[in-house]
C-alpha cells in the first residue's frame, strides 16, 4: 500500500505533539527570561489575597457613561493610583459600565479615598515657575526672608497670593521624583503649587498658580487639528482646540486680557514671563500651561507648542471628558487577606489530588495495564493546560482563581470519560473478532465521533456560562473549555498514536492477562462501556455497519472469535460468563 | 463483587433483567410533580432563598486562624461600630470564623473589619471583608436571572433542532425542568447558600443532564428505529430496554463525573467551610445525581406515554400480543 502504516503515522504524530510541547515551553522560557512571564501561573486575588474595588463613574447630569468616558474614567484612576505608588495595580473596565481596581495587599484609607474621589479640572493662572526640583534645606529661604504680603490680591495673577507658606510648600515639593504621599484636594479660591510631570520632550516644571479662574466644566468640547498657518496653510504642527461655554468665554476674555499684558511686555524685553501662562490641572497636576499669545474673545483659544498628533489627541480627550464631572461609587469591595487566599490555594490543589488519585484508581482498577496510559493521557492533558494558563497570564494577564481551579478538577472526569469511550469501542472490536492492531484502528474511527460531540457540547457549554457568568466565577467556564481543547488535543495526537504503538507490543498484542485487553476480560461486559453501541450475542444486534455485519453475524452465534481462539489454546477459563446467553 | 456487576450490566443489557420505568411512570411522574410542586412552595413559604451577599448586598467577613471561636467576640465587635446591626456570625470551618451583616456602608465595613482585627487577637493579615453595595447586588441578581432564561432557552432550542421530532424535545425538556425545580428544592429546603458559583454548578448540570438525555434518547432512537415492522416488542418496551441498556451507562458516567466532584465538596465543605469550592461542588453534587434521575425516571417514560396514543403503534402493539398470544399456543 502506497499509504503510511498506523506505526509511522503514529510516530510523526506523537513527534508533532513533542514539537508542540517544546514551542509552548520555549515561548514560556522566552518570556520569563526577558523577565515579564513567570513559570507559575498568575493568581488572582482570591488566591493570592489582594483587594479588589469595583467603582461605577457617574457623570453628573448624565444617566448613562459611554465608552470614551469609562476609558477616561480609567485613566484618570490609573492616573492617581499609579501616583499613589501602589506598584502591580491593575485597572479595567466591566460590563462597560463599570470599573474594577485591583490592589495587592490592603489599601490604606488614603488610597482608598483618592481612588474614589471626584474627578477635577480647572483653570489656574500662572504666577510663578521654577526648577522641578526640591531645594535643599540649607538653601531654603530663612522666615524673615519669606513674603509677607499686606495688601489684597487684586486679581488671580497677583503676586500677593504668594505667602510665607506658599513658597515654603514650593521649595519643599519634588516634581522630579514625586512624592507619593497624598495631599487633600487644593481649595479653588486658594494659590496651588503643583507639578507638571516631565513628557518625552520636556522636563517637569515646578509652578505656583493663582486661584481657579474657570472651571473645567465650562468646556463644551474640545478638539485637535493641525495648525493653520498665517496664510491659511497647513503646518506640519498640531493644536488643541477648546471651545468655551459662554459664561466661560467672557471669563476667559478676561483672563487673557490680563495675561497677553504680560506676554507682551515680556516680549518687548526679549524674554518670557511665567505669568503669561495659564495652567490646566486636573486632579492637582498640571497637563499643559500654555502662553495667552493673544486676547481670546470668542471662546476658542488654540493651544499650540510641541505637540504631537497622539499628544495633542491625549490632551484634547483630557480636556473633554477631564471636563467631566465625574464621580465614582463604590459598588462593592472585596479585601482577601492573604492567609485566606493561600489556604484556598493549598486546599484546592488538595481536592485536585484527591480527584485526580480516585480517577486514577478506578482506571487502573477497570483496564489494568491500559490504565497507565488513561495516566499518561492525563499527565500530558495537564501539563499542555499548565502551559496555556501560564502563557495566558503572561500574554494576557489571566489570573487562575479558585473557581478556575474547580473548573480544571472537574473536567479530570470529563477528560477521563473520553479515554474510557475509546477504550471500550477498541474493546468492542475485539469481540467481533479483530485483531488488536486493526481494532484499535477501527475502534478509533467510531470514537472519535462520539468524543468530538461530547467536546462539541462541553465548549458549547463552557462559552455560553463564560457569558452569562457574573464575576469571578466567569475562571469556572474558562477552564472548562481550555480542557475540553487539551483533551481533544491529548486523544487525538497522545492516546490514540500510543494505542497505535502499543497494540504492536507483545504484552498488549496478544492480550497478556494484565494488559485490560485479554479476552477473558473481553467476555464479561464490562462495568462501563462508553458511549454508544453495545453489543449482544443474544437479541437483536444493534445495527452495525456492513462492513461489519459478518463478523457481528458470527459473534452472534459463538464466542467471540478471541475467546474461541484462547479456547483452542487451551487457555480460557471460567467462559460460561462469555457473551453467549446460554439457554 | 466486580464480576456480579458486570453480570448485572450483561443482564440488563440483554433484557434477562429488567427494571420497569416506562410501566410504573405513574408513579415516577406523582414523585416528580409532588417534588416540583414541593419545590415551588418552599420558597415561597419561607420566603426566598438562602442568598448570598454576592446577591443581597451586605458585608461578610472571614477571621482567619483564630484562637477562640467564641462568637460574642464578633457580635460585640459589629455593635461597637453600628448598634442596630444584627449580625450573623458562625464558626465555619476549624478556626475560620465568618460574621454576615446587611448593608453597611463602606467605612462602617473597614471599621468593623479593624474591630474585628483585634476582637480575635489575628493580624491584619488574617481578615478578609466583602462589602457589596446595594445597587451591584441587584446588578448581579438581574444578571444571573438573564443568564438562567438565556441558557436554558438555548439548552431548549438545541433540543428541539437535536430530536427533530417534538415529542423528544418535549419529553427531554421536562426533564431538564424538572432537575432545575427539584435542584433549586433541594437548595430552598435546606437553606443552602446561592451566591453566584452556586448559580454557575446549577447551569453546568443542565448542560450535563442535557448530553446525559441526548445520549439516551439516541439508544431509545436506535431501539425503535424499526418500530412498525418489528413484532418482539411493543414501543413502551423497546424504550424500557433502552434505559435499561443505557443505565449502566448513565450510572458510571455519573461515577466518573461525581468523584472529583466530590474530591472538592469534601475539602470545600469539610476544611474550608464556606466558599467558591463548596458552593460550586454542592451544586453539581445534587444537580449531577437529580439530572441522572430525572433522565430515566422522568424523561425516558414521558416520552413512551407520549407516544403510545399513536395510531400506528397501537396497532403494532396488537400486532406484538398476538405473536405472543400464538407463541403460547
Amino acid at each position: 500500500m502506497a499509504r503510511t502504516g498506523p506505526k509511522n503515522s503514529a510516530r510523526r504524530v506523537l513527534t508533532w505533539l513533542g514539537a508542540i510541547f517544546v514551542v509552548l515551553t520555549a515561548v514560556l522560557a522566552g518570556g520569563v527570561m526577558t523577565g515579564h512571564a513567570s513559570w507559575a501561573p498568575k493568581l488572582a486575588l482570591d488566591l493570592e489575597g489582594g483587594t479588589q474595588m469595583i467603582l461605577a463613574p457617574r457623570v453628573e447630569g448624565a444617566s448613562d457613561i459611554n465608552e470614551e468616558q469609562l476609558n477616561q474614567a480609567v485613566a484618570i484612576i490609573r492616573q492617581r493610583v499609579d501616583g499613589s505608588g501602589v506598584a502591580e495595580a491593575e485597572i479595567s473596565t466591566q460590563s462597560g459600565r463599570n470599573v474594577v481596581v485591583s490592589l495587592p495587599g490592603t489599601p490604606s484609607k488614603e488610597t482608598r479615598d483618592l481612588i474614589q474621589a471626584s474627578a477635577d479640572m480647572n483653570f489656574r493662572p500662572v504666577i510663578a515657575a521654577g526648577d522641578p526640583a526640591a531645594v535643599p534645606a540649607e538653601q531654603r529661604t530663612p522666615d524673615d526672608k519669606l513674603p509677607k504680603p499686606t495688601a489684597e490680591p487684586a486679581n488671580a495673577s497677583d503676586n500677593n497670593w504668594v505667602t510665607g507658606d506658599v513658597v515654603k510648600e514650593f521649595e519643599a515639593l519634588d516634581c522630579v521624583n514625586p512624592s507619593t504621599e497624598k495631599r487633600d484636594r487644593s481649595d479653588p479660591a486658594k494659590p496651588l503649587v503643583a507639578c507638571e510631570p516631565a513628557t518625552d520632550k520636556t522636563p517637569a516644571v515646578k509652578y505656583i498658580l493663582g486661584p481657579v479662574e474657570v472651571k473645567g466644566q465650562d468646556i463644551s468640547d474640545s478638539t485637535f487639528s493641525q495648525v493653520q498657518g498665517a496664510q491659511g496653510s497647513v503646518t506640519n504642527s498640531w493644536g488643541v482646540n477648546i471651545v468655551f461655554n459662554g459664561d466661560a468665554t467672557a471669563k476667559f476674555k478676561a483672563v487673557t486680557e490680563r495675561l497677553n499684558q504680560f506676554y507682551v511686555a515680556a516680549q518687548a524685553q526679549g524674554t518670557e514671563d511665567p505669568k503669561s501662562q495659564f495652567a490646566i490641572v486636573l486632579d492637582d497636576k498640571v497637563i499643559s500651561a500654555p502662553r495667552a499669545l493673544a486676547v481670546i474673545t470668542d471662546g476658542k483659544p488654540q493651544i499650540t507648542g510641541n505637540f504631537t498628533q497622539a499628544s495633542a489627541k491625549a490632551l484634547s480627550d483630557q480636556l473633554r471628558y477631564g471636563a467631566l464631572p465625574i464621580s465614582f461609587e463604590i459598588q462593592s469591595q472585596e479585601q482577601i487577606s492573604a492567609t485566606l487566599g493561600g489556604d484556598q490555594l493549598r486546599l484546592g490543589l488538595l481536592a485536585g489530588m484527591i480527584g485526580l488519585l480516585l480517577v486514577v484508581v478506578y482506571s487502573l482498577f477497570q483496564y489494568r495495564a491500559l490504565g497507565l496510559v488513561t495516566i499518561a493521557s492525563l499527565v500530558v492533558a495537564g501539563l499542555l493546560t499548565y502551559l496555556a494558563i501560564a502563557i495566558l497570564g503572561w500574554t494576557e494577564n489571566y489570573r487562575l482563581s479558585l473557581a478556575g481551579v474547580a473548573g480544571l478538577i472537574v473536567a479530570i472526569g470529563q477528560t477521563a470519560d473520553s479515554f474510557i469511550v475509546y477504550f471500550e469501542r477498541i474493546r468492542d472490536e475485539l469481540r467481533d473478532g479483530r485483531g488488536l492492531v486493526s481494532a484499535v484502528e477501527n475502534g478509533w474511527k467510531r470514537a472519535k465521533r462520539t468524543v468530538l460531540a461530547s467536546k462539541a457540547v462541553n465548549l458549547l457549554a463552557a462559552l455560553v456560562l463564560y457569558f452569562v457568568a457574573v464575576g469571578n466565577v466567569r475562571g469556572f467556564a474558562f477552564t472548562l473549555g481550555l480542557t475540553a481543547l487539551a483533551d481533544l488535543l491529548v486523544v487525538f495526537m497522545f492516546t490514540h498514536p500510543m494505542l497505535q504503538v502499543l497494540a504492536r507490543t507483545k504484552f498488549f498484542g496478544e492480550g497478556h492477562r494484565f494488559s485490560g485487553l485479554s479476552p477473558d476480560r473481553l467476555g464479561a461486559v464490562p462495568l462501563y462501556r462508553g458511549a454508544g453501541r453495545l453489543r449482544t450475542p443474544e437479541d437483536k444486534p444493534t445495527p452495525v455497519r456492513p462492513r461489519n455485519a459478518g463478523a457481528a453475524a458470527e459473534a452472534e452465534r459463538r464466542m467471540t472469535i478471541a475467546e474461541r481462539r484462547l479456547a483452542a489454546k487451551g487457555q480460557l477459563t471460567g467462559s460460561s460468563n462469555g457473551s453467549k446467553e446460554e439457554k | 463483587m466486580t464480576t456480579s456487576f458486570a453480570t448485572f450490566g450483561h443482564e440488563l443489557y440483554t433484557g434477562k433483567r429488567s427494571y420497569n420505568f416506562v410501566n410504573s411512570k405513574k408513579i415516577w411522574f406523582i414523585i416528580a410533580a409532588v417534588a416540583v410542586a414541593l419545590s415551588i412552595l418552599t420558597p415561597v413559604v419561607k420566603g426566598g432563598f438562602n442568598l448570598g451577599i454576592e446577591f443581597r448586598g451586605g458585608s461578610e467577613f472571614t477571621v482567619s486562624n483564630v484562637s477562640t471561636t467564641d462568637a460574642a467576640l464578633g457580635e460585640r465587635a459589629v455593635h461597637e461600630v453600628v448598634p442596630d446591626a444584627i449580625p450573623r456570625v458562625a464558626n465555619v470551618a476549624g478556626n475560620t470564623m465568618r460574621i454576615q451583616t446587611d448593608q453597611l456602608t463602606d467605612d462602617e465595613t473597614n471599621r468593623i473589619k479593624d474591630g474585628l482585627t483585634s476582637a480575635y487577637g489575628v493580624t491584619e493579615n488574617e481578615v478578609t471583608s466583602n462589602f457589596v453595595g446595594p445597587t451591584w447586588g441587584q446588578d448581579v441578581t438581574r444578571q444571573a436571572l438573564i443568564g438562567l432564561v438565556v441558557f436554558v432557552g438555548l439548552a431548549a432550542v438545541l433540543m428541539a433542532l437535536y430530536f427533530r421530532t417534538w415529542k423528544m424535545s418535549l419529553s427531554a425538556l421536562v426533564g431538564m425542568l424538572v432537575t432545575m425545580f427539584t435542584t433549586a428544592g433541594v437548595y430552598a429546603l435546606s437553606d443552602f447558600e446561592v451566591t453566584p458559583s452556586a448559580i454557575i454548578g446549577f447551569l453546568t448540570v443542565l448542560s450535563y443532564s442535557l448530553y446525559d438525555t441526548v445520549v439516551v434518547f439516541d439508544k431509545i432512537r436506535e431501539n425503535t428505529s424499526d418500530i412498525t415492522t418489528s413484532t418482539r416488542r411493543t414501543f413502551g418496551e423497546e424504550v424500557n430496554l433502552a434505559v435499561n441498556q443505557t443505565l449502566v451507562r448513565s450510572i458510571n458516567t455519573m461515577m466518573v463525573a461525581v468523584l472529583p466532584v466530590a474530591a472538592i465538596l469534601f475539602i470545600g465543605a469539610g476544611l474550608l467551610g464556606a466558599g467558591t469550592l463548596r458552593d460550586l461542588s454542592l451544586a453539581l453534587f445534587v444537580g449531577i445525581l437529580i439530572g441522572t434521575a430525572a433522565t430515566i425516571f422522568i424523561a425516558a417514560p414521558l416520552y413512551a406515554w407520549l407516544r403510545q396514543g399513536e395510531p400506528e403503534l397501537v396497532k403494532q402493539a396488537k400486532k406484538v400480543a398476538h405473536r405472543r398470544a400464538e407463541a403460547t399456543v
